[in-house]
């Protein structure tokens, strides 16, 4: 049975920033000291979301987009300029124990550990900072430890770990009070491919094991294609789409791929007006790939299986970066034309009055 | 709470003996400043018959021996330190914390100061034996000593974790930051003992904290105060730890709302 209780929900969420802003230059740099130009920066401008428990969802957005803003809001390191949120039913920004003792927020190349000692002292000191009875730490402590598999890393000086060793401490020490909602930024960014897959496998068991929520923001497609069926695609503060990983091709790729394999010798190929059919962008032996528009996908493809000596066709969406690649180009416009509110999943039943905006 | 406190203490004393002998060159070269006041202050008494503001050779050696050993005791978190802390991003991980970040510092610069006393031990003993002290002590005054000492830990942690906290408001702080500390060095005693100061400046000097966190625990142990004076002393070291208590919960919540507006 579904939660009722959203674990996760932010309506109209938006956060601006006031900064300094002056031309290069002594002259303007004098100027400076007697007048300070300010300039408002909307980092979010009312984003609308809301994460159901045990959930495990793709935060995505190019630099600058407001991810980590609004991540920050979640976990109440920055206090909104308007707009609500609730987390497990608390106002992050009040910052709480009940609530900062249930969730975690993992930076990547962000690291929380004493930088001379082995990883284990530092375990000990987050279980003393959130008072985990000492069996229960120890049987977490060792869970996640022989989960990550790094037995013979935990008593080397955290120094002497390698990068990825070192992310791997940073997520064991942030789960050792088994917290229920993750916010996940960047964890995998600068790690090798291996590094990278031992993470997003001990996420994925993680919220299996412990049914926790997790929002995740990477620039890695393989984590969020790995981790999350949901995405919430964040462009200039905005929110651009809210839904199914899958779903992502279908509503902002404009074309199909289409892998074409003849039957008979490699030049087959070649004596084919491939360009009646659609784009050509590769052609490997006897196969060919064309782009075609999405709409007349179906259309072409049954042409191709007429007109042609077909030995296996392909009918495919194109590689999630670059359906990314283009959400991110479409930019706010796409956001006007596309998804807008009406697509998002607002909050509609827990809105208790304490979690009203402070 | 005391569980945190002696992790993060333990953590501070394992920290430190990592690096041994870096922290034990760094508490040599701090023995310079005492030592050359104390050259000084003693070729001043010989030359004025023995004694100045009432410090004989001896009691001056005795004065700048446990000078180091304070002195040491007193460093604490810089404020300078906030502005990195913050910039990091290091704030954001003790702000994720469901503790407030003082008392890991708190733990952790107590379990620092452990390690501290025993380095200071042998370095006491050469300087006791190249400049022969005259204490006039008893019982009382050592166990005192001993609360002095860590209550004077306790009134500069307080008082510059407090002043840290003007990060918040302006990045411009190395000046203020600067007058604090001249002002700290001389009406504290660690330039020279308050009777060597004109009475104005001493005078001044009873209305500030710095003498509490210094020169009170270095008299307490080499015997010129009075029990009664000792007790007051102690009493007023409890008034400004309490006073920087009451300055941190006034301002640490306007700070973090002010951090959490600007980001980090």
């Amino acid at each position: 049975m579904i939660d009722p209780h959203p674990a996760v929900w932010a309506r109209d969420l938006a956060k601006t920033f006031r900064v300094p802003e002056r031309e290069a230059g002594v002259l303007a740099a004098v100027k400076s000291l007697v007048h300070r130009r300010m300039k408002d920066v909307a980092a979010v401008k009312g984003v609308t979301f809301r994460l159901e428990p045990g959930e495990v969802v793709g935060f995505l957005g190019p630099n600058g987009a407001g991810k980590t803003t609004t991540l920050k809001m979640l976990a109440g390191l920055l206090h909104p300029t308007a707009g609500q949120a609730a987390v497990l039913g608390h106002v992050p920004w009040k910052r709480e124990r009940a609530l900062l003792s249930r969730i975690t927020l993992v930076m990547g190349n962000r690291n929380q550990m004493q930088w001379d000692l082995p990883a284990l002292d530092s375990f000990a000191l987050n279980a003393a900072i959130y008072r985990l009875p000492p069996a229960e730490f120890a049987r977490t402590r060792d869970e996640l430890i022989d989960l990550m598999g790094v037995g013979e890393l935990v008593t080397k000086p955290v120094r002497n770990l390698s990068l990825g060793e070192r992310m791997k401490m940073e997520f064991i020490a942030s789960l050792l009070h088994r917290p229920q909602v993750l916010f996940l930024d960047e964890p995998t960014i600068g790690l090798d491919v291996t590094a990278q897959r031992t993470l997003r496998q001990f996420v994925a068991e993680y919220n299996r094991r412990t049914g926790a929520t997790v929002l995740l923001t990477s620039h890695y497609m393989a984590d969020v294609t790995a981790l999350c069926r949901r995405v919430i695609v964040i462009h200039h503060g905005s929110l651009l789409y809210d839904g199914d990983l899958a779903g992502l091709g279908e509503q902002f790729a404009a074309y199909k791929t289409l892998g074409v394999t003849l039957d008979g010798a490699d030049g087959a190929v070649a004596g084919v007006d491939w360009a009646a059919f659609g784009e050509v962008v590769a052609t490997d032996g006897a196969k060919v790939t064309i782009q075609v528009p999405r709409a007349s996908a179906s259309a072409v493809a049954a042409r191709v299986l007429s007109e042609l000596q077909v030995a296996d066709l392909t009918i495919e969406d194109p590689p999630i970066d670059e359906v990314i690649a283009r959400v991110f180009a479409a930019g706010a416009a796409t956001a006007a034309a596309g998804t807008d509110g009406d697509d998002v999943a607002t909050p509609s039943v827990v809105e208790p009055a304490a979690t009203s905006t402070a | 709470m005391l569980r945190l406190y002696a992790g993060a203490a333990r953590m501070s004393i394992l920290d430190q003996l990592q690096y041994r002998t870096a922290n034990y060159l760094y508490m040599i070269g701090m023995i310079a400043e005492p030592v050359i006041y104390l050259v000084v202050w003693s070729t001043v008494a010989d030359s004025e018959g023995g004694t100045v503001g009432g410090y004989s050779a001896g009691a001056l050696a005795a004065y700048y021996i446990v000078w180091t050993l304070v002195r040491n005791m007193n460093i604490v978190l810089t404020p300078y330190a906030w502005e990195w802390r913050i910039k990091d991003g290091q704030l954001s991980g003790e702000l994720l914390k469901p503790i407030h970040p003082i008392h890991r510092d708190l733990g952790g610069f107590a379990g620092w100061k452990i390690v501290t006393i025993l380095y200071w031990l042998p370095i006491a003993a050469i300087l006791v034996w190249l400049f022969p002290p005259a204490f006039s002590t008893d019982t009382f005054s050592v166990l005192a000593f001993v609360v002095a000492l860590w209550g004077g830990f306790l009134v500069r942690f307080m008082l510059l974790w407090a002043l840290g906290l003007v990060t918040f408001w302006t990045t411009r702080v190395g000046a203020i930051f600067d007058v604090f500390f001249t002002v700290e060095l001389l009406a504290s005693g660690r330039l020279v003992p308050l009777s060597l100061m004109p009475p104005w400046a001493q005078a001044a000097a009873d209305w500030l904290p710095f003498q509490w966190a210094f020169q009170f625990p270095i008299e307490t142990l080499i015997g010129r105060l009075s029990r009664a004076e000792i007790l007051r002393g102690l009493g007023m070291q409890a008034f400004w730890t309490l006073v920087g208590v009451g300055i941190l919960t006034l301002v640490w919540p306007m700070a973090v709302k002010r951090y959490s507006a600007v980001g980090g």
